[in-house]
């Protein structure tokens, strides 16, 4: 093993009743890389990811970060460890304003009476809503509030992002800006990254899963993944 | 500055006030202590109580028994009625938080059920329905009488600014922004690495210790314990007080309770369903005014009221 695994599944299950969101899956993921995952819409990211950092738990299944068996652990307990989390689907403090969400993802990792307004500042000017401080967060227009959704997951600092669909509804030049952001703080932690805009993936991933019907079916390089014969019959519906 | 000035206001009203208000402002100071808990369970942290009666109860019999029955002097009884209730707020909340939602309202309205048949119950002990008096004369802390009306309202305001301080305090710190948060989105609020169980529960011992202050409070002050403080329309003032002045603002409550309680005095001239007036203003609220009436001063004019 070259670099340390960060994060590791082994026979990662979930079950909702009879469906088989995500099934068996093993995954390695190493200390500073960036790592796509795709797959047609119901492959089962999002419950995967869901189930790494503590927001459902695991049918059965092992999940190991920063070398400690993480399986049972409460959610808060994993984000403590260095995970964060952003939603798929927004999901920020909407009657508060821009800078209370990002000061509350700043605040659970900051020592007590630490000084917040530096950090809350930085995270803010990284996806350019330092403008908008002042605005109540649900005022914001979608896409908006898919960046405080971002700057909410920079301002926890993490050892690991994962980022559920973060440029579904930004804007062209939005998206070129966060490829730039997500290389900057890629020097630091490492991602993961749930992704439909393919040019995105190819722009940012080390390497690429490819989930279909819950299993892995695929991973390599992007080059790799783009010659594969499989992960193209499960794009086209084969 | 706000709030320091609401103190002061009511420092100075003590002076000018009739004999009527002044004592109804006392026994309102008191009521929006209660409320005040009420708020940090339901306007900061979300969480909807039908039970608060059982906590204010805690508080009155605890500090009522210990007088009654051991003859203790009401200075320690009344951090005996403390203390009953911040105990019986912690069980009910390792209880009641493992439910959210509306399992939560009901089972907080079981819990003070409970308490409620139990003081009747336990007739022999605590005079059942009838409650009893604590004498006049052994209402007092350090010489002083607490059953004179000057000396009652500094003690009833005594308690207000220290809860008032408190909340603010509360509010202002860290573990007040988080409740907010798991107000507005608890998971999110989990997914940001806090322990939201852990705060929650705090929210609920911290809102039950308060009402037991008031209802210790009000037993001692105006000398009267008994199980209709039990009763679920006690429960539902509290709210309704809440409700009326503002939910999440600090001193919602107290004007909420100061509405509520002069709207229900007039009303009595024309019908003695107290109830009923409630009813309605409750419906109104929440038709036209979820915010309450703080609530809408800082929507419009007061951006930063806590
Ligand atoms: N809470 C739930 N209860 C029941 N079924 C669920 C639940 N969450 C997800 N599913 C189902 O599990 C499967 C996988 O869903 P998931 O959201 O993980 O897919 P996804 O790969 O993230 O899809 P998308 O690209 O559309 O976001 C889908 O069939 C979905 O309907
Ligand atoms: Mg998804």
């Amino acid at each position: 093993m070259a670099a340390m695994m960060l994060l590791s599944t082994r026979k990662l299950s979930r079950h909702f009743g009879g469906l088989r969101a995500v099934e068996n899956v093993d995954f390695d993921l190493p200390e500073g890389q960036i790592r796509a995952l795709i797959g047609p819409n119901g492959a089962g990211k999002t419950t995967f990811v869901s189930m790494l950092c503590g927001r459902i738990p695991v049918s059965s299944g092992d999940i190991t970060f920063a070398g400690e068996n993480v399986t049972r652990l409460p959610a808060h307990k994993r984000i403590q460890r260095g995970m964060a989390y952003t939603f798929q689907i927004t999901s920020v403090f909407s009657d508060l304003t821009v800078q209370e969400n990002v000061a509350l993802a700043v605040q659970s990792r900051l020592e007590r009476g630490a000084v917040l307004a530096g950090e809350v500042a930085k995270a803010l000017a990284k996806v350019g809503l330092q403008d908008r401080a002042d605005q109540i967060a649900g005022d914001l227009a979608y896409g908006h509030q898919r960046l405080l959704e971002i700057a909410m997951g920079l301002g926890q600092s993490p050892r690991l992002l994962i980022l559920d669909e973060p440029t579904q509804g930004l804007s062209d030049g939005e998206v070129n800006d966060f490829i730039a952001l997500i290389k900057d703080v890629a020097k630091d932690t490492t991602i993961l990254l749930i992704e439909h805009n393919i040019d995105v993936v190819m722009a940012l991933a080390d390497k690429i899963t490819v989930m279909n019907f819950g299993e892995v079916i695929a991973e390599g390089t992007p080059q790799e993944i783009h010659e594969n014969a499989t992960v193209q019959t499960a794009y086209l519906g084969g | 500055m706000l709030h320091l000035g609401l103190i002061a206001a009511l420092v100075l009203l003590q002076f000018i006030l009739p004999a009527y208000h002044h004592g109804n402002l006392a026994r309102i100071m008191v009521l929006s202590v209660f409320a005040m808990g009420y708020n940090i369970m339901f306007g900061y942290a979300g969480l909807l109580s039908l039970g608060h009666a059982m906590f204010f109860t805690a508080g009155m019999y605890g500090m009522g028994l210990s007088v009654r029955l051991w003859d203790i002097p009401v200075g320690p009884a009344f951090v005996i009625g403390i203390f009953a209730a911040a105990a019986l707020s912690l069980v009910v909340g390792l209880l009641a938080l493992r439910t959210i939602g509306v399992a939560f309202m009901i089972v907080t309205l079981m819990f003070s059920q409970a308490v409620f048949l139990t003081i009747l119950y336990f007739n022999p002990i605590t005079r059942g329905d009838e409650g009893f008096v604590i004498a006049q004369q052994v209402r007092q802390i350090a010489g002083l009488d607490l059953s004179n009306p000057t000396t009652r309202y500094f003690a009833a305001l005594i308690l207000f600014a220290i809860c008032l301080l408190a909340v603010l305090w509360l509010v202002r710190s860290r573990a007040g922004r988080v409740l907010i948060a798991i107000r507005e989105n608890e998971e999110r609020a989990r997914l940001l690495g806090y322990d939201t169980w852990a705060h929650k529960l705090a929210a609920v011992v911290m809102s039950g210790t308060m009402a037991g202050a008031a209802g210790a409070a009000y037993g001692v002050l105006f000398g009267s314990v008994g199980a209709s403080f039990a009763e679920v329309p006690f429960s539902i003032l509290p709210l309704l007080y809440v409700l009326l002045g503002g939910p999440g603002t600090v001193i919602g409550p107290f004007v909420g309770t100061l509405f509520m309680f002069y709207l229900r005095d007039l009303s009595s001239s024309l019908t003695d369903a107290h109830m009923l007036v409630a009813g309605v203003v409750l419906i109104l609220l929440t038709l036209f005014a979820r915010r309450g009436i703080m609530g809408i001063v800082r929507e419009r004019w007061l951006k930063w009221l806590p």
